[in-house]
């Protein structure tokens, strides 16, 4: 399987005014061909600055950026077959969208009747062909989005790199606009590395998510992966909403999943009994958020249940209902590093 | 107790106080305009109409009383063949400046915007021919082209280019070149600004975009640098062809007009008829002659600053 797209020891230092600011500390990280790589993060992990120095616009103070095998540091932007979709779309104002869509054709010196024709191409694809004459101003955001995307796909680059190119959209737009960018991905085949703070969108686009924070990835895996399995409480609680309960306990932290905390009567066999002080119950799409303390599973905690419209248990606020969570959906964290530890086994303590 | 006072105090913001002069803005603006109404019609509007009365009268220095005659001044200026020169001077000085304004203030100011040690020497450094007076620069230059103590020449010299002099601004053709060369360098720094504004307000990811879309330096510099700051690089180069088309400073430090004739301009043959020569009429006609391209000019400048803020 060829890499397409590879960092290794990545670090990039801003010299600020007043001080130095370690965007990326440390990176290494792979894509594999045809898949679909995203980045998911809080805001200022230094996604756009990976993002960036993989397509040349920033220089790394230390590290390799490899394309297609090779070590591509010293490349210009143009020479390293990558394209972008800026989070502003970066269209050029002065040019119709045909005309945005042929640029990086004219670039590479492609004759006019064929780069005409692979623009028109690429409209049609996106559904912008009845488009082409109008200037980016007279389009609407998801227009704006999907002339970005021809520009960055008629010059069938190695990779794509997009960042947040949803965020500007309105939810609706956003929403169906992800699914159009997962079949179109899907389509052409073309690996790509998709920046976000959208948890929802990085679960529903990624093959594989890296989740960032201040400048490391802290976890690579499937969206399944990441999110049942955290490699520690940074990831387990940045993904989820609710995110993962956390609970201290002697030398621990104990997590599970909100929807994993049930009344006991619906949890099988296996399950680490919890009494559980309903304190407050929102009912959101559907579902119940209950809110509460615990106290007998370690240290007294305020942790959210979220229990499906199939479970209809009757709750009320102030009292005390028998909960549970099954064993094998604890997880285990080093309170010191936030790092995931082995299951321990936690039945015998039961008070 | 405390009701009975505030019942009769009166309200804090009466309603129905009357407006101070600070408040109502219709008299205000009034007042803040006048002494702009004022300066331009004393300084540009009395000279504009007496000149135009001057136009079509016979008054000269020796006779200042004041007789209609008509079209007589407009004849004796055209039946010179001098004016057809400066007329011919004016326009080739105005063109050739204007492009060599706009070309060398897009490279200031693409070094300008950039970001290195020292800029603020550099920015300091470049504003200062536009913040000097002209006469007083000219005067300078006066000395650097001078016939015989020429530091230019005596560089040229010392770099074995030259053997005696150039004699700048005693052969037509070099000081054709010197008086252009005068003008591009006062205005340069005027239209850079200008342009850099420009360059400042294309957003940072536009130029990526195009870097990344594969286009080198020039592609991004004509396909999308210019086409996005075109408006501006129009105003500075309308600004730079009025201020040397107005310009008779330059020509008349340097040259005065000479060597016969082959640098008058304009501006500086009518001062040179009206006020040396004495014959006003003749003077007032010359300088009007200035006035419709001028005026085509600034409804020039006027669209290119309605169309960019359209954009
Ligand atoms: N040109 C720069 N100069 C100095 N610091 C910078 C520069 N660019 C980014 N940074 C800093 O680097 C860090 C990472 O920025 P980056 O733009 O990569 O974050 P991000 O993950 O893309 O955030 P967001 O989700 O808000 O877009 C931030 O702390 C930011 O302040
Ligand atoms: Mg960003």
């Amino acid at each position: 399987m060829t890499r397409i797209v590879e960092v290794r020891g990545l670090r990039k230092t801003f010299d600020g005014r007043h001080q130095q600011v370690e965007a990326l500390r440390g990176i290494d990280l792979a894509t594999e061909e045809g898949e679909y790589l995203v980045l998911l993060g809080p805001s200022g992990c230094g996604k756009t600055t990976l993002l960036r120095t993989i397509a040349g616009l920033e220089q790394p103070t230390e590290g390799d950026v490899l394309i297609g095998g090779n070590v591509v540091n010293e490349l210009p932007p143009r020479a390293r077959q990558v394209a972008m979709v800026f989070q502003s779309y970066a269209l050029y104002p002065h040019k119709t969208v045909l005309a945005n869509i042929v640029f990086p054709l004219k670039a590479e010196r492609m004759d006019r009747d064929a780069r005409e024709k692979k623009a028109r191409w690429a409209a049609d694809l996106l559904g912008i062909g009845r488009l082409l004459d109008r200037k980016p101003r007279e389009l609407s955001g998801g227009e704006r989005q999907r002339v970005a995307l021809a520009r960055a796909m008629v010059r069938e680059p190695a990779v794509f790199l997009l960042d947040e190119p949803l965020s500007n959209l309105d939810a609706k737009l956003r929403a169906s606009a992800r699914d159009e960018l997962k079949r179109f991905q899907q389509r052409i085949g073309t690996t790509t590395i998709y920046v976000t703070h959208d948890q929802a969108e990085a679960m529903g686009l990624g093959d594989r998510i890296a989740v960032m924070d201040a400048g490391q990835v802290r976890q690579l895996g499937r969206p399944r992966d990441v999110y049942d399995d955290p490699a520690d409480t940074f990831v387990a609680t940045f993904i989820g909403s609710p995110p993962m309960n956390l609970v201290r306990r002697d030398g621990m932290l104990v997590g599970f999943r909100p929807e994993h905390l049930l009344p006991a009567e619906v949890v099988g066999a296996g399950a680490v009994k919890i009494p559980f002080v309903v304190d407050r119950i929102e009912y959101l799409s559907g579902d119940r958020h209950v809110y509460g303390t615990i106290t007998t599973l370690g240290e007294a905690t305020r942790v959210i249940a979220r229990l499906p419209s199939t479970v209809t248990t009757p709750l009320t606020a102030g009292e005390t209902a028998d909960f549970a969570v099954a064993t094998d959906r604890l997880r285990f964290f080093d309170p010191e590093t936030g790092d995931r530890m082995d299951a321990v086994p936690l039945e015998w303590s039961q008070p | 107790m405390t009701q009975a006072t505030t019942a009769t105090r009166p309200p804090a913001t009466p309603a129905t106080g009357r407006r101070r002069l600070a408040d109502r803005e219709g008299p205000l603006a009034s007042l803040f305009l006048l002494p702009a109404v004022v300066y331009v019609v004393a300084l540009v509007g009395v000279p504009f109409v007496l000149a135009i009365g001057f136009a079509f009268s016979d008054v000269t220095a020796g006779d200042p009383s004041y007789d209609w005659a008509g079209l007589d001044a407009y004849r004796r200026v055209f039946d010179d063949p001098v004016f057809w020169q400066a007329l011919r001077n004016t326009l080739v000085f105005t063109g050739v400046s204007m492009v060599l304004i706009v070309v060398f203030g897009k490279v200031l100011a693409n070094i300008l915007i950039a970001d290195f040690r020292g800029k603020w020497l550099v920015r300091f450094l470049v504003l200062l021919p536009w913040t000097t007076p002209v006469a007083l620069s000219t005067v300078s230059w006066l000395w650097l082209l001078d016939s015989i103590f020429s530091p230019i020449d005596w560089l040229l010299r010392q770099v074995g280019l030259l053997e005696g002099n150039m004699y700048w601004l005693g052969r037509p053709s070099l000081a054709t070149a010197s008086v252009i060369a005068v003008h591009v360098w006062r205005l340069v720094p005027l239209a850079a600004v200008i342009i850099m504004a420009g360059l400042i307000a294309i957003p940072r990811d536009i130029d990526e975009a195009a870097r990344v879309d594969g286009a080198g330096f020039w592609r991004r510099m004509f396909e999308v640098t210019i086409p996005l700051t075109m408006p501006l690089i129009a105003v500075a180069a309308l600004f730079g062809a009025i201020f040397t088309f107005t310009d008779m400073a330059v020509v008349y430090v340097l040259t005065r007009g000479g060597p016969t004739n082959s640098t008058q301009v304009l501006a500086s043959w009518a001062f040179v008829r009206g006020i040396e020569g004495g014959d006003v009429a003749q003077g007032a006609a010359i300088a009007l002659f200035l006035f419709p391209l001028l005026l085509a000019a600034a409804v020039l400048i006027l669209r290119a600053v309605r169309r960019m803020q359209v954009m």
